[in-house]
């Protein structure tokens, strides 16, 4: 239904890690983050960014715990855990050299 | 994969167990992010209710994103689990003529499983559960070179072995008596052991009351007439009285002192019986025949055991105690030439009924097995069918996207919870049966065998393995069956497929023939043993079994001393021989056939030289005038002992043929030499061979020698008479009386209730093979009928279109019972087949009879096909009511 259309599946897993790797973040963060850092062109809708935090969490690759936010009320934040440390590595790493294929191939097309 | 779902686990875990905090905190969540989203729409601008709505929007809906986040949580195998016994227990209760059956099943075949290993738990691994350390101990008999069974040991043997044995931790003797315990007004035969004093020290055990025996209270000659009692001898007889220690109590009317009460819940070390005393081996005298045999190293009377150092085996052991053989027989060449010690693991004792019955558990693990898979067999039928009335949800399921392994995990549940019911039924039922074992023997003198069974943890586990086994054959029965489900076609109809009714009465053929394959091989073993008891009742043993009578008179415990038993003796017999009816009266030392061991001494015989190494040993009875003549053994030459053969007489012997033809080669032996205990006697006669330990015995040497010259106090008397058991009681017990009126008269039975009882083994087999066969056999009768039945049902229209066609009604009856026949056929000839290599497994229990005889091939022929027709007939009938007006109308 909100599924990122465009988006290729996992990528999302390694933007939202590579977002709490700089800092732990609550849910609402992640997402103004993820609409600020690709400028809206990514389009995730908030509804499938909580099943992948929850996917996420699951995994063992960020860990959650709950701490008071403004207004008297609490908000369960997110952090990095060894793992997901791991994970974002071996997943830029992929990225990376997925990336470079793929352009490489495209600047071929062009010559 | 699996390192993630472990990673998950205390997620999982939290998720399914903390189910409503999860889902509380996963809203407080979504619900901050709505009002963040509110907060910041409103600062944009927005009226409150448009804020409101466009944060909704932007997130898309609670309830989903919340369905969301529990899918990403992963399908939950508990919440799975839970809704698959949810399920499962709502279809059994959906149908519970079905539940009930294949619970019924499994319960039988578990239960049974269960019942015969808590036997050979609690018989044979752990026959004697207060001992500490049990896995430690070994049982120790002698072995005689040229002879085959094991022999006790002797006191002084036993004594060298304690001190060279380095890598023992113990040394203990314990060897059955009984006595009659006279306590109030009641009298009754009680049975205990002699022992050494280190016997409750050795095996761990300490009195609740008292103490147990102290070192040297088993040196001497009746010289320490101490006794610890059992709990319940305690508890029964004397009401538990706080102060019985130090208190008299007469064994074999010798005052001895209670020094002791054993805890509760322990009976001694020997399997068969309960121990209710036990004495220190200096009262030997007291409790056994044969004089003093404390320092007489040629007289192997005491069963022993040996508790192994922690880490030694059983082999380094026996090497130890091979060598100290070895050296007691060059040290005493005359008593233990050829003589060795054997260690025996407790499940093979030689000495009690651990051995006797080993043959027969061994045989019921194998039959118990057969009994799970037929049972398993039958609960996999009833399955199929009901698999083919939920073809069509299984269908369906399939067809809303269910997995195949999400089914099978289903099915998997479901005969999880079938045989976790029937394996709970089947512990119930070994825990009633776990005694039961005792009651298929015959009571002797009162009292009862104690052979208790025993479920501890490694029964427990056991059975849970063979619960998890039958689930697995049971569930994936019908899982076999949807693997061929076929979507489009089976939503189409709803109704029979052709194709798959075929394969699926393919299998429940074949789980058929199975059962009927092995309850033939059952009912060829229990035809087997049974020919082979009726093999061993009709075997002579030598001596006649009818009208002669046995019984003794128990002049140890009343206080005779030697002359004047041999007065007693003289004028009693004298009686028995005067009262009408009486043909011919004898004393002798021991009975055939009895438990009790024969004396057995070194002999030399004139013009025979033994092979070098070997010292020739022949066991001996001590008999009365008459006796041949009483017992019905016949003499072949020379003549009786008679009353002139007494102690100032030339000491004589009768040999009987085996030793005849061993040390005189055939030649004739009277008035040659033989050599006994040291001194010659001459042989005047020549008796039959008859059996002496056991109906299964080869003939082996044997001699006889005149009571008068080697006396006992209390010998057995038997009398040939053709009146009855009650009338002989009673004239003899006014004779007895006449003579002494304190006398007790022991049990008296007939020569044929003593064989009986020595082939009690042999019936305790038959017994149990023949009732697990026939819950076999019913099993596959069920199974056979629920076939014909199921068949008879689905070719409902093909029958009824015979019948139109002009088939009359012994034509479909014949069909059907041939169809039955049929399986049954093909079943036998598997069994039959199997069976000529599996009956050689009965080969230990049989006597006489090879395990392939014809015979027990022919009967279980027959049984099998009378009890096949007998499950077809319903069937069979209700294909002759076959209306074909009705079946081709509709």
């Amino acid at each position: 239904m909100s599924k990122p259309s465009d988006l290729v599946q996992g990528t999302l897993d390694m933007l939202i890690l590579k977002i709490l790797a700089l800092e732990p973040l609550n849910g609402w963060a992640v997402s103004q983050r993820l609409k600020q850092m690709s400028s809206d062109v990514l389009g995730v809708s908030d509804g499938s960014l909580y099943p992948a935090l929850h996917k996420l969490e699951h995994r063992r690759w960020i860990t959650a715990h709950w701490k008071p936010s403004g207004n008297n009320r609490r908000a369960k934040f997110y952090s990095l855990t060894r793992l997901g440390r791991k994970q974002l590595e071996k997943e830029s790493a992929d990225w990376n050299r997925l990336s470079a294929a793929i352009s490489g191939i495209v600047k071929l097309k062009e010559a | 994969m699996t390192f993630e779902w472990f990673y998950a686990l205390p997620l999982r875990l939290r998720s399914f167990f903390r189910r409503k905090q999860v889902d509380q905190e996963l809203n407080d969540e979504l619900r901050d992010h709505l009002e963040q989203q509110i907060q910041q729409n409103l600062a944009a601008g927005m009226s409150p209710e448009e804020a409101r709505y466009s944060a909704l929007r932007a997130l898309g809906g609670m309830t989903q994103i919340e369905q969301q986040c529990r899918d990403a949580r992963g399908g939950n195998f508990l919440e799975d689990l839970v809704q698959d016994l949810r399920y499962g227990l709502r279809q059994l209760f959906r149908s519970p003529g079905f539940s009930v059956l294949a619970i019924l099943c499994l319960t039988l075949g578990i239960g049974a499983n269960a019942a015969v290993l808590s036997w050979i738990e609690g018989i044979l691994f752990r026959p004697y559960p207060a001992v500490a350390h049990q896995e430690r101990l070994l049982a120790l008999a002698g072995t005689a070179r040229g002879e085959t069974g094991p022999t006790g040991l002797s006191w002084p043997d036993f004594l060298d072995l304690q001190r060279s044995c380095t890598l023992c931790d113990s040394f203990f003797v314990s060897k059955i008596t009984g006595s009659t315990l006279n306590v109030g007004e009641r009298a009754e035969v009680t049975t205990g052991s002699i022992v050494s004093a280190n016997y409750f020290d050795a095996i761990g055990v300490h009195p609740i009351l008292g103490r147990g025996f102290e070192p040297g209270e088993d040196v001497g000659s009746d010289s320490h007439p101490v006794a610890v009692i059992s709990y319940q001898l305690w508890r029964n007889r004397f009401k538990g009285d706080p102060q019985i220690v130090g208190k008299m109590q007469r064994l074999n009317n010798i005052p001895h002192t209670i020094i002791g009460v054993a805890p509760e819940g322990f009976y001694g070390t020997f399997v068969g019986w309960a121990m209710h005393f036990w004495v220190p081996a200096s009262m030997e005298e007291t409790f056994e025949s044969g004089g003093y045999k404390l320092e007489d190293r040629g007289a192997r009377w005491i069963e022993a055991y040996v508790r192994l150092k922690p880490g030694v085996t059983r082999a380094q052991a026996q090497e130890e105690i091979s060598a100290t053989a070895r050296r007691l027989e060059n040290n005493y060449a005359a008593t233990n030439r050829g003589r060795g010690i054997t260690l025996w693991p407790l499940w093979q004792t030689p000495f009690n009924n651990a051995g006797t019955l080993l043959p027969t558990l061994e045989i019921m693990l194998a039959v118990g097995a057969f009994v799970l898979l037929i049972a398993c067999a039958n609960v996999g039928n009833l399955l199929l069918v009901r698999s083919f009335a939920r073809r069509h949800e299984m269908t369906v399921r399939l067809a809303i996207g269910a997995s195949r392994i999400r089914l099978l995990k289903q099915l998997l549940t479901e005969g999880l919870i079938l045989s976790t019911l029937g394996a709970a039924g089947g512990l119930l039922v070994a825990y009633w049966c776990r005694h039961a074992l005792v009651l298929l023997f015959p009571a002797r003198s009162g009292v009862a065998m104690y052979l208790p069974g025993e479920i501890d943890w490694r029964v427990m586990s056991l059975s849970v393995a063979i619960c998890l086994i039958a689930t697995l054959i049971v569930g994936l029965v019908p899982a076999f069956q949807t693997r061929n489900l076929e979507l489009a076609g089976a939503l189409k109809a709803g109704s029979s497929g052709v194709v798959g009714a075929r394969g699926r009465a393919w299998v429940r053929s074949g789980l058929v023939v199975f059962q009927v394959c092995l309850s033939f091989i059952l009912l060829v073993g229990a035809a087997l043993l049974l020919q082979s008891l009726q093999k061993i009742r009709t075997t002579s043993p030598g001596f006649s079994t009818t009208n002669v009578v046995e019984t003794g008179v128990s002049l140890v415990s009343a206080g005779y001393d030697v002359p004047h038993a041999k007065i007693f003796q003289e004028e009693l017999i004298a009686r028995v021989r005067a009262l009408p009816g009486v043909q011919s009266a004898a004393f002798a030392r021991l009975s055939p056939l009895g438990y009790e061991t024969y004396s057995s001494t070194p002999i030399a015989v004139d013009g025979y030289q033994p092979p070098p190494e070997e010292q020739p040993t022949v066991d001996y009875n001590q008999i009365g005038p008459d006796y041949f003549a009483t017992l019905g053994i016949r003499l072949l030459s020379g003549r009786e002992f008679t009353r002139a053969d007494d102690e100032n007489a030339q000491l004589v012997a009768i040999v009987n043929q085996t030793m005849l033809a061993r040390y005189w080669r055939g030649q004739d032996p009277i008035d040659r030499r033989l050599q006994v205990k040291g001194r010659w006697a001459r042989v005047i006669g020549v008796a039959a061979d008859s059996k002496y330990e056991s109906i299964r015995e080869s003939p082996k040497p044997f001699f006889y020698v005149p009571l008068l010259q080697d006396f006992v106090r209390g010998p057995d008397l038997y009398i040939r008479t053709a009146q009855s058991l009650q009338s002989i009681s009673a004239a003899l017990l006014r004779e007895v009386h006449a003579l002494d009126a304190n006398l007790a008269l022991y049990e008296m039975i007939t020569l044929q209730e003593q064989v009986d009882r020595s082939t009690s083994p042999q019936l305790v087999a038959v017994d149990l093979v023949s009732i697990l066969g026939g819950l076999a056999l019913l099993l596959a009768a069920v199974g056979l009928y629920g076939v014909m039945s199921y068949a008879v049902a689905q070719s409902i229209r093909e029958l009824g279109l015979r019948m139109a066609l002009g088939a009359t009604a012994a034509d479909l009856f014949r069909r059907v019972i041939s169809r039955g026949l049929r399986l049954t056929a093909v079943g036998v000839l598997c069994g039959a087949t199997a069976g000529l290599a599996l009956t050689r497994l009965f080969g230990k229990l049989l006597y006489n009879v090879s395990p392939n005889d014809p015979l027990a091939f022919a009967s279980a022929v027959a049984v099998m096909t009378i009890t096949s027709v007998a499950a077809c007939l319903l069937p069979a009938w209700r294909a002759t009511r076959t209306d074909p007006a009705r079946v081709l109308r509709d």
